[in-house]
């Protein structure tokens, strides 16, 4: 065999001599890119400029996903445009926004039970279970398992289920009983969070404590020292130690808990 | 004989007394039934249109889950759960074309070829425990109560999923195992009108008052059946029925599993009379049997 061409890697846009293309298809339209680009690279590498369906670029925000299909593969592929490595042959097209139904409601006067969710999107009973939306899912989210778990009225179940939600809406985009599963699921994590999740008393404490000066000596002593004596303070600090069983270790100053 | 149990949508909201009732029983009878971790609604109701495939997949799906579980039996509770996961297990079991289209599409799921046996609780009561090993755990008899077994349609329409050729035995010996008196009524399967409540509240209630009516006639106290859509269309009419004099009195009405409870001598927070009607709970005192709420919770 020959040497191997050389890779274009990471996100140059002028090619090294000898690196690899491929060809992919943007709306149907043939562009030559480097093989190794996510698609958003490859895309800004043949020239298409992100207004819009660019958000964060780290695989979170879900304002860029990205519906491909695979040459000679009949089925549909969904991704995001951020985090998605091109193919040859790739068939794409962006969508950043889906039209789905919202609906208003005040959360302090919803009550955290399924018959609330159940009369803003009445049109979960329109499910058929086909499963077209976790296919969908760039994420990975069984949302057929919480929009079931909705069903059943387990919102807690339903909220944890969906908890990796970017809300990019291809869900809904897939959906035959015209569900907008993102935004139901997206109410169900607030009625969750707010009313169902135990509260986190020991933070309430903690910030109780912070509020009434317990720490203030403590913060301006430190702010008091100088480089050295800080640094040695640090080097010398008590540690707990690595996989210690939970609950067995203390520190030997016990001043500031 | 593995066994994965198959609750339905209602029985976690709705109709909990079918579900609380029904567990803690099986408990007491030392049987194990364990839910599907994963399942969906079950179809809710079963597409008659010959190319409507994709109406099937949902209950396909979850006989799929029961299969991936590795069981071989499906218990469910509701009849109409029952009756669209039996008839969607057939066409998997015996049509070929539609078998493999339905199996075609759900590609991210196993194949599925009706591996599953669908299951009533009633049925699963009188085949796997049997009515002597039942009676002989039975430790409150429910003596002198006398008790008219409605079916409606799912539990005994189409012919090859009912739970028995001609309706009425079952649940009479049912019944008769939990020291009760069943009374036979000529309207023991006439439909309750299903989901026609929405678009024909008239036709529902006039059907519901010849049902209610029929049972009175025949001497029944209560009435049991084990469908949430039957029990509301039977309960929610009572009044207007009574006003109008298409009933003479209130009858009664418990999900068969809540009388099964009660006779295995379990507390209220297992048959939740706190989800019954005033009539029923009514009639439950007249009987001795505690209706104490506050014991209750869940």
């Amino acid at each position: 065999m020959s040497a191997p061409k050389q890779v274009a890697t990471g996100d140059r846009a002028i090619l090294p001599e000898g690196a690899r293309t491929i060809p992919i298809f943007v709306m149907g339209k043939r562009y030559e890119v480097p093989e190794t680009l996510t698609i958003m690279k490859a895309m800004e590498y043949a020239g298409f400029k992100f207004l819009r369906g660019a958000g964060c670029r780290g695989g979170i925000c879900g304002a860029c996903p990205t519906v491909y299909r695979k040459e000679g593969d009949y089925k549909l592929y969904f991704g995001l445009a951020c985090q998605t490595v091109v193919e040859p042959n790739m068939y794409l097209a962006q969508i950043p926004f889906y039209p789905a139904n919202r609906q208003l409601y005040d959360i302090e006067k919803i009550e955290p039970l399924a018959d609330a969710v159940h009369a803003l999107y009445p049109e979960v009973f329109r499910c058929v279970a086909c499963n077209n939306c976790s296919k969908a899912c760039p994420m990975k989210v069984e949302v057929l398992d919480y929009i079931s778990a909705i069903k059943q009225g387990d919102l807690a179940r339903a909220a944890k289920l969906s908890f990796d939600c970017i809300q990019c809406g291809m869900c809904a985009s897939r959906c035959m009983g015209e569900l907008p599963q993102y935004h139901i699921a997206q109410l169900v994590r607030r009625l969750y969070g707010k009313y169902i999740q135990p509260r986190a008393e020991h933070l309430t404490k903690r910030v109780a404590e912070i509020e009434s000066g317990k720490y203030d000596a403590m913060l301006e002593g430190l702010q008091k020292m100088g480089h050295a004596e800080l640094e040695k303070l640090y080097k010398e600090r008590e540690r707990e130690p690595d996989m210690i069983a939970l609950g067995t270790w203390m520190p030997k100053d016990v001043s500031h808990l | 004989m593995k066994v994965s149990y198959y609750p339905g949508c209602t029985l976690k909201t709705k109709a909990k007394h079918l579900e609380d009732s029904a567990l803690a029983s099986m408990a007491a009878l030392g049987v194990q039934i364990r839910e599907l971790p994963r399942w969906n609604c079950c179809g809710a109701v079963h597409s008659l249109a010959d190319d409507d495939l994709i109406h099937h997949v949902a209950p396909v799906r979850d006989l799929i889950r029961a299969m991936d579980e590795g069981s071989d039996h499906l218990v469910t509770l509701c009849s109409m759960c029952y009756n669209t996961l039996a008839r969607a297990n057939l066409i998997m079991r015996d049509d070929e074309v539609k078998r493999k289209t339905i199996n075609d599409f759900m590609t991210e799921e196993h194949d599925y070829h009706g591996e599953v046996q669908v299951n009533h609780l009633i049925a699963f009561l009188r085949d796997t425990i049997g009515w002597d090993n039942l009676r002989a755990k039975v430790k409150v008899p429910l003596g002198g109560m006398k008790i008219a077994s409605y079916y409606g349609c799912t539990l005994v329409r189409p012919k090859n999923v009912a739970i028995e050729p001609v309706a009425g035995q079952i649940m009479n010996e049912f019944v008769e195992t939990l020291g009760a008196t069943p009374v036979d009524f000529s309207a023991n399967t006439v439909c309750c009108g299903s989901y026609q409540v929405l678009a024909h509240p008239e036709s529902v209630a006039d059907v519901v008052g010849r049902i209610l009516q029929s049972a009175s006639d025949a001497g029944a106290e209560a009435l049991i059946l084990s469908c949430p859509l039957c029990e509301y269309n039977l309960l929610k009419n009572q009044d207007k029925l009574l006003r109008s004099g298409q009933i003479g009195r209130r009858m009664p009405v418990f999900y068969f599993s809540q009388l099964l409870a009660m006779a295995l001598g379990l507390g209220p927070e297992s048959y939740r009379p706190d989800l019954s009607d005033a009539a029923s709970v009514e009639f439950l005192k007249s009987k001795n049997f505690s209706v104490e709420s506050a014991a209750m919770r869940g």
